[in-house]
């Protein structure tokens, strides 16, 4: 049995690290609040997006881009987002995993580009080729961080390096729910509703391939955004989540330790009870 | 019938709600748009985009983006938008400052580019808020932000 300052030791540290994991739920559960708002705020720019795509794919066949060509040579690109930081629950592995898996199931020549350093470590031990490594986005993510990113991806898909491009990352479902996902970069594949009015119908200004020039490249840095966001705002709830439970653990271990040292205490006081009743007995 | 007009960036949603009009920095020159306009795409360039609306006007500062007319509503997508009144001076001037430090430090054209743009961009602002600190104001309204405080006509008076 340990003794009585073993077990107090005990208890001092687990109040300790009990302070610290409170302190980071309610840190993660107030910068959470603010990056569940900006990925809502930035949905309806790339909703519009969409739309305005479609409206113009309606008027263009599919290859007047090199953004939207579909070919069979080149490589596969998997865009990674993970975080910086750990302490995040089962965040970061999942999203390892769910690459390990693709990799898994699609041999054949692939390459990664990593966001956030939980990533590219896990990759690393992979042993995957990692092109390119972009440090974590903080906690506010802006789309002038991703534009470097998009820039490189669009440029290297031109040059046809790559055949496909996809971006892996965290969606954010609710604060409990965050879920690994994969979303196709490129080529682009534009939506086919333009909401009732046929795109021949639109004036293009300038002409519909210009505008489509200047949009491409935004909407698939667009994507990219948001893909960041919803990594972001999964982050911070899922470390807020895995606080909550370290703090909760660390409550159960104070409740337990706290017992076994009154019991220690008792059973001390107990002997000592017993020796001085014995010692008077025996004069 | 009013305009129904979203003005939407990466970032927030900076405008919603009916107009008369509006006047857009198209790449191709400036756009007015009023009711009943056809269906129009067209990309933005970099100025000042005008809403018009019960005899009030507001003003925003736009960079580049996408424009989208349908017969009931418009769609200005730009990377920013700022309200003339919510403009800091003082930080567009640091930027501006700033920017042109880069373009005289600047080695690759990739850098030169990027600080073009963002000289621009604080040259933009810098002038809207200008432009909204000299009209004149009422001895009350001197203190006041806003940039249409001035107004004379009373708001609907037609």
């Amino acid at each position: 049995m340990p003794s009585q300052r073993d077990i107090r030791r005990r208890i001092t540290a687990s109040r300790n690290i009990r302070q610290i994991t409170r302190a980071m739920q309610f840190v993660a559960a107030s910068k959470l609040r603010r990056a569940q708002e900006s990925t809502l705020a930035a949905r309806p720019y790339s909703d519009l997006l969409d739309e305005i795509l479609a409206d113009l794919a309606s008027v263009l066949g599919g290859d007047e881009h090199p953004l939207l060509s579909r070919r069979d040579e080149g490589k596969r690109l998997i865009v990674l987002i993970t975080s910086d930081r750990g302490l995040a629950g089962a965040l970061n592995t999942n999203a390892v995993r769910f690459v390990s898996n693709e990799i898994i199931e699609h041999t054949g020549e692939l390459e990664l580009v990593s966001i956030g350093r939980k990533g590219r470590d896990a990759m690393r031990r992979a042993q995957v080729p990692i092109v390119a490594h972009f440090a974590g986005l903080g906690d506010r993510p802006s789309l002038a961080d991703i534009l470097p990113l998009a820039r490189l991806i669009a440029d290297e898909y031109e040059a046809c390096t790559y055949n496909q491009v996809d971006v892996v990352f965290t969606r954010f479902i609710s604060t409990l729910v965050q879920r690994a996902d994969m979303v196709q970069l490129l080529p682009i594949k534009p939506s086919l509703d333009t909401r009732g009015i046929p795109g021949s119908q639109f004036i293009f200004e300038p002409a519909p391939d210009k505008v489509l020039n200047e949009l491409l490249p935004r909407y698939l840095a667009t994507r990219l955004f948001q893909a960041a966001l919803e990594s972001t705002a999964s982050f911070f709830s899922s470390q807020m989540v895995a606080m909550k439970n370290a703090t909760d653990n660390a409550d159960e271990l104070i409740e337990d330790l706290t017992l076994s040292y009154n019991k220690a205490r008792q059973a001390n006081i107990t002997r000592e009870l017993i020796e001085i009743a014995s010692g008077a007995q025996a004069r | 019938m009013p305009l129904h007009l979203e003005i939407v960036t990466p970032e927030k949603r900076a405008f919603t709600g009916d107009v008369d009009e509006v006047i857009v920095p198209g790449s191709e020159g400036e756009l007015g748009i009023l009711p009943h306009h056809a269906p129009l795409i067209s990309t933005l360039g970099q100025g000042v985009l005008r809403v018009k609306s019960g005899g009030q006007e507001q003003e925003f500062a736009i960079f580049g983006g996408f424009l989208q007319v349908r017969p009931d509503r418009v769609v200005v997508l730009a990377e920013t938008a700022d309200v003339a009144s919510e403009i800091d001076l003082e930080r567009a001037e640091r930027a501006r400052r700033e920017a042109e430090h880069a373009i005289e430090g600047a080695r690759e054209p990739a850098d030169m580019e990027t600080a073009r743009a963002a000289l621009q961009r604080a040259l933009i602002r810098i002038r809207l808020a200008e432009r909204g600190a000299r009209r004149p104001r009422g001895p009350h309204e001197a203190g006041r932000r806003h940039p249409d405080a001035h107004r004379e006509e009373p708001p609907g008076g037609e």
